[in-house]
């Protein structure tokens, strides 16, 4: 029983964006689509452990998904012409040819439910609980433990957001021109979003949840076979493939973060970082100028590329960043900048691009600015201003884990000190 | 979570020779890179051509393939990054496969699954390549 109960989740998390997809574009409303799919859902729990899973569940799925829809409507009052526009393809007439053409149309299905799910008219929030669930197939229990947010807060938010979309009557289709670059922005913006949550958790005691990350990059391989052509998808993969590489090395033996230049290399996934550099080769590729993600992406390729810290390319490094900031104007991509000057130009010039940062007001209360501010002091052999950083710096994260590391290194700031001077000389 | 596919297809002296087959094949693996949970796959030489190394008395003894006594023998696999076990059953329920396959599937260890002395190991000790590199960089 519980065998059968796995194995509908199963399906469903491989079938049911597809099934949403396709019901979207017969109803013209992805929130009946979705309860419909739901509907579906429910036959297949109450039939499957009898009968076993069918040989092609997908179709079983949405073969029921759309009696369901033509008993609703026919209960519902609808209006006269949508109600016979959606008789003529809900009917059966279509149902024979449609397991045919389901197939063509299933990629452009899907691209639109991508882009009606971070739809602009929606809140953050909502765009990301609204992704997870439609395309990446989560329940909404899965969402709330993700986000620590109870479940009910999470299906409010989706039922509200399906009913703003509704009411904003939000066309399903892939948007065109003008329009379609900044739509692009949104998708990708909630797919690296729901990455960095996993990636750089910013609440609860666990900074890492790799399985919010393995959510993002799925989706986000997802959307890069569905808009080949886009670079910026492929940048996007490319550096969530590179980073995720990295997950079991930025964990110590006590669940604390390592960081990047401490972390065993040999732990990196290899088969990750290949695929994100193939991922960041393939938006080299498409040509024009590389975008903010190809290049974040390129920048975690220098890293990638070096087996040993030692190796890695630090003025390429400076270089890339400096295209960054080019652009995205951003304080923060600065500072990471500031990092790396630190490194290939040494601590002073580094601190000195550090300092045209303070005071800057969107990076005030930000714990990463004193935080390097510190080790750049500590480099300089100035560690009683350095400790003070870091103990700043502890002041101002929200995060247990990342707490710890920063007051331990406002603790043994000297030794790292003594450290870095015997490996230096 | 991550799971390898491993593929026994039974009969395996020649390789893969049924084109339609191949593209039945090529189709599935279509279908799990779109769904973004195809990492990587391969398909190996038939056994013919490999050989096996036995450590029976300490001792390495290479036996040249074919392996006539083993029908269980891999001809590929895949490795899929997916949500549950059952949902890499149900990938692999999704095969194309001969009557005479069977696909095994097993999880990969991730490396926060290894024992706590392991992980230590791992953290203390750098693999050998690197060890040198890093000692030929400090010192030049």
């Amino acid at each position: 029983m519980s065998d059968v109960r796995s194995a509908i989740d199963a399906v469903w998390r491989i079938e049911s964006p597809r099934l949403i997809a396709g019901l979207a574009r017969m109803v013209r409303d992805v929130g009946v689509a979705e309860d419909l799919a739901q509907d579906a859902l429910v036959a297949a729990l109450e039939s499957w452990p009898e009968s076993g899973v069918p040989r092609n569940p997908g179709a079983w799925l949405m073969t029921a998904a759309k009696r369901r829809a033509i008993d609703r409507f026919r209960r519902q009052e609808l209006g006269e012409r949508k109600h016979e526009e959606l008789g003529r393809e809900l009917r059966g007439d279509v149902m024979p040819e449609f397991d045919a053409n389901v197939d063509d149309d299933i990629g452009d299905d899907l691209l639109r439910l991508v882009f009606i799910a971070c739809h602009p008219v929606l809140s953050q929030p909502a765009r990301v609980a609204l992704t997870l669930r439609l395309l990446g197939g989560l329940t909404t229990t899965e969402i709330g433990r993700a986000f620590f947010v109870p479940e009910a807060t999470v299906a409010q938010r989706i039922v509200r957001a399906k009913r703003t979309l509704s009411a904003a009557r939000v066309p399903f289709e892939v948007p065109q021109g003008a329009d379609r670059a900044a739509r692009l922005a949104s998708v990708l913006e909630v797919l690296y979003l729901i990455f960095n949550e996993g990636y750089c958790a910013t609440s609860g005691d666990d900074w890492l949840r790799p399985a919010l990350c393995e959510d993002a990059l799925r989706m986000g391989r997802v959307v890069a076979e569905l808009m080949p052509e886009d670079a910026e998808v492929h940048g996007l993969v490319g550096l969530m493939e590179i980073q995720a590489s990295r997950t079991a090395a930025r964990i110590g033996p006590g669940g604390e973060p390592v960081l990047l230049l401490d972390q065993d290399r040999s732990r990196w996934n290899h088969v990750l970082v290949r695929r994100g550099l193939a991922a960041l080769e393939r938006a080299e590729r498409l040509g024009g100028t590389l975008g903010p993600y190809a290049l974040q992406a390129s920048i975690a390729a220098c890293h990638a590329r070096a087996i040993v810290p030692e190796e890695t390319d630090w003025l390429r490094i400076v270089a890339l960043y400096d295209a960054l900031l080019q652009a995205v104007p951003s304080p923060v991509v600065a500072l990471n900048r500031a990092v790396a000057v630190g490194i290939a130009y040494g601590p002073a010039a580094g601190l000195e691009a550090v300092e045209e940062l303070s005071g800057h007001p969107a990076l005030e209360g930000y714990y990463l600015l004193p935080s390097v501010r510190g080790d750049l002091l500590v480099k300089l052999g100035r560690d009683i201003e350095g400790r003070a950083e870091f103990a700043r710096a502890a002041s101002l994260t929200g995060n247990a884990r990342e707490r710890k590391l920063l007051l331990s290194r406002a603790n043994v700031a000297d030794d790292v000190e003594i450290e870095t001077r015997r490996t230096s000389s | 979570m991550r799971f390898m596919l491993l593929m026994l297809p039974g009969e395996y002296d020649s390789g893969p020779t049924d084109v339609e087959a191949m593209r039945a094949m090529g189709r599935l693996n279509e279908e799990m890179q779109k769904a973004g949970v195809l990492l990587d796959l391969n398909g190996l030489h038939p056994t013919n051509e490999g050989a096996r190394v036995s450590f029976k008395g300490g001792k390495p003894t290479v036996t040249d393939g074919p392996f006539a006594e083993s029908k269980e023998v891999v001809g590929g696999y895949w490795i899929i990054q997916v949500k549950s076990r059952a949902e890499a059953i149900e990938w692999a329920s999704r095969c194309p496969a001969s009557d005479t396959s069977t696909i095994e599937i097993r999880q990969i260890f991730e490396f926060n699954e290894f024992p706590a002395e392991f992980q230590e190991l791992a953290a203390t000790g750098e693999f050998p390549e690197m060890k040198a590199r890093r000692e030929r960089l400090s010192t030049s």
